[in-house]
């Protein structure tokens, strides 16, 4: 039996819940999926690090969506258009059901009410989405559908036992409550991993679901394409690209770079960084169109603004932000069509589970990620509720027990310094944030990064646990895990595709147009898979 | 990063601290919150656009703190202004100011096309350039 139902902020004794469905991770793809589950008939609870409706990378930006009507000539160009800068490594039929379920999503948040704009002619303008209003919508539905929220409830271990996945355990940070949800399955929706880049809405994004679900047994899929990085002004957090489109990049002394570009010539922005500085100009916007860019992205402007920066007339110094697997395209490798992950009773969705099969090794502006949380959303809380509903109702009686337990952990030894959080979060980052190392790639310094990120996961798995919350030491562990899974897949693919780029092998290599598979946690597996349904390219 | 929440204009709803996605803030019962975990702030600004009251300032400096006092961002009219740009801000009725998208929509579509045809020329577009 339930301990309770409802708990208020002053009980700080460990809350236990029993659901159907345990979704864990509220952004887009976790709202679906509770959204979805619910639909079925589920008792569902949805968990959070942070707050659902704010937390992640789309509550506080907004993202375009792959919204295309069905008309199969504009379908069969949508499939097409990024299918090459993906290396061909992406799956027909993943693409057609994520369209249709996109275009059905997309027409249902409008019946919900989302106020979409209408174009010259009077039509409703569905493709894109502005973060806070979009999440804002979801938290409702979801609250709506009778779903348990658990805010700033991050998620430390699953349970299972000998029949799969059985809930999960974690704890309520502004409470200090443990929290335990048992349930029938559970939904990985925790997004990607960042690396705590500071890149927008994205330090909730630390890899937790992948490293839970690789514990349980799951594999991973597409871990090379783990480069993303983003333009931003120096200063500030706002890693919103597409205005980059009309900007000219400058040496510091006012020179042009030449080849530099949002698009086709980040590659020229990172490379001039590694020596100097490089500033950026919106130069090249009409002023009507300057107008129509403060209107579409308000936050884009905002740092401008406060800092006193005119963007379309001063020159102002630009970084590149590492965005990881957010905008790169790994994650935990689904088996079929429900989103499953392999392991009995475990799900995953969104920026969690690998977008490969929609975008290949590459992934340009939001569309295609937004598509891809709302669909495989839909699907796995939809298949979550049927698994749980096939177990019957004696799965409540299930004692299942964590994977990972602080307490059986390695100890602190008192005579040595432990060491903290920061500094295992700061080594890994020196690792995968360097351009030089983690966009521009080479097998002796994949190897090097690979060694010493080997001794750190050693060390704190084994050793010595870096003092910090359990929270941060999880997100610690998680972010080391996927440097070594990302690492690990870009030195065996021994060429350049999608975004992952070997300055060693600088071309495609036709054998090698297949996907590479990681698994394991201390002795990390390594295998390809085919793709199963190419698109077919019609010569022009 | 978070710099500021105005002990004048607040009304201790604690709702910024049920919001905030890194748990930056802490309230005790019936005062002000505090700023308690500012280097865990990512300066996202969904703190400052739930507010009710534009109390609260998001410097956009990400990685240091800056520093701010309420009078100088009170005068350059700040607090406030990112709620009434996306059209949460008092009297916009919770509706979003939106024909900017379809334009700039339109002109992405147009600048994206041209270099993916100079792609499908080459026949390779495996890595960019």
């Amino acid at each position: 039996m339930p301990r309770t139902n409802t708990h208020s902020v002053t009980d700080d004794a460990p809350v236990e819940l029993h659901a159907d469905v345990l979704v864990i991770g509220g952004g887009p793809a976790g709202t679906w999926a509770a959204v979805a589950a619910a639909q079925q008939g589920a008792r569902v609870i949805l968990v959070d690090k942070g707050y659902c409706g704010t937390s992640g990378a789309t509550a506080p930006s907004g993202t375009g969506v792959w919204y295309v009507p069905p008309h199969p000539e504009e379908r069969r160009a949508a499939m097409g258009s990024r299918y090459a800068l993906g290396g061909f490594l992406a799956e027909r039929v993943w693409m057609e059901r994520v369209l249709e379920q996109t275009y059905a999503n997309v027409n249902t948040i409008a019946d919900w009410g989302y106020p979409f704009p209408t174009d010259d002619d009077g039509r409703p303008f569905r493709r894109s989405l502005r973060g806070p209003e979009y999440m804002r919508l979801m938290r409702r539905k979801v609250l709506q559908s009778g779903v348990k929220i658990l805010d700033h409830s991050p998620a430390l271990s699953l349970l299972v036992d000998e029949h799969g996945v059985g809930g999960a355990t974690g704890i309520r940070t502004q409470t200090d409550q443990a929290w335990t949800v048992i349930a029938g399955a559970v939904v990985i929706a925790t997004g990607g991993c960042a690396f705590l880049s500071k890149a927008l809405g994205c330090n909730v994004l630390t890899g937790d679901g992948l490293l839970m679900s690789a514990e349980a047994g799951a594999e991973l899929s597409g871990m090379e394409f783990s480069n993303a990085y983003a333009i931003c002004p120096k200063f500030s957090s706002v890693t919103k690209t597409l205005f980059y489109n009309w900007a000219t990049f400058y040496y510091e002394s006012g020179e042009v770079i030449e080849g530099a570009g949002s698009q086709r010539g980040r590659s020229v922005i990172a490379r001039t960084l590694l020596s100097q500085p490089v500033y950026a100009r919106i130069d090249k916007a009409s002023e009507e169109m300057q107008t129509w860019m403060r209107q579409a992205q308000p936050n884009f402007f905002v740092p401008f603004d406060r800092a006193g920066i005119n963007p379309f007339q001063d020159r102002f110094e630009v970084t590149l932000r590492l965005e990881g697997t957010v905008r790169g395209t790994g994650g935990i490798r689904l088996v079929d069509e429900t989103c499953a992950t392999g392991v009995p009773g475990l799900y995953a969705a969104g920026d969690a589970a690998t977008r490969e099969l929609i975008c290949g090794g590459f992934t340009g502006g939001g569309s295609h990620n937004a598509a891809w949380a709302m669909s495989s959303g839909y699907w796995a809380g939809q298949s979550a509720a049927r698994y749980a509903h096939r177990l019957g109702d004696k799965h409540h009686l299930r004692r299942p027990a964590p994977l990972w337990d602080a307490g059986a952990g390695p100890r602190q030894a008192a005579s040595e310094s432990a060491g903290s959080t920061g500094e295992v979060i700061s080594a890994v980052q020196q690792e995968v944030m360097p351009c030089d190392r983690n966009l521009f790639r080479c097998e002796r310094n994949l190897n090097d990064s690979l060694r010493r990120l080997d001794a750190v996961w050693h060390t704190i798995r084994y050793e010595r646990a870096p003092t910090g919350s359990l929270q941060k030491r999880r997100e610690a562990e998680a972010m080391t895990a996927t440097a070594r899974w990302m690492y690990t897949a870009a030195l065996e693919r021994t060429e350049t595709r999608g975004m992952h780029k070997r300055t060693d092998f600088q071309t495609a290599d036709e054998e090698q147009q297949h996907r590479l598979v990681v698994s394991g946690l201390d002795e990390i597996h390594i295998h390809t898979e085919p793709v199963q349904h190419p698109l077919e390219v019609v010569p022009s | 990063m978070i710099e500021l929440i105005s002990e004048t204009l607040c009304t201790r709803c604690g709702l910024c601290v049920a919001v905030c996605p890194t748990n930056v803030f802490s309230q005790k019962k019936g005062e002000v919150p505090t700023i308690e975990r500012q280097s865990d702030c990512q300066t996202c600004f969904m703190c400052e656009l739930y507010c009710p009251v534009d109390a609260m300032y998001v410097a956009p400096h990400a990685d240091e703190t800056v520093g701010v006092e309420e009078r100088a961002v009170a005068e350059l009219d700040l607090l406030g202004s990112y709620r009434a740009a996306v059209g949460w801000g008092p009297g916009s009725a919770g509706r979003l100011p939106l024909p900017g998208e379809t334009k700039v929509f339109q002109a992405t579509k147009a600048a994206e096309e041209r270099p993916r045809a100079q792609t499908e020329r080459k026949g390779v577009g495996l890595h960019a350039p």
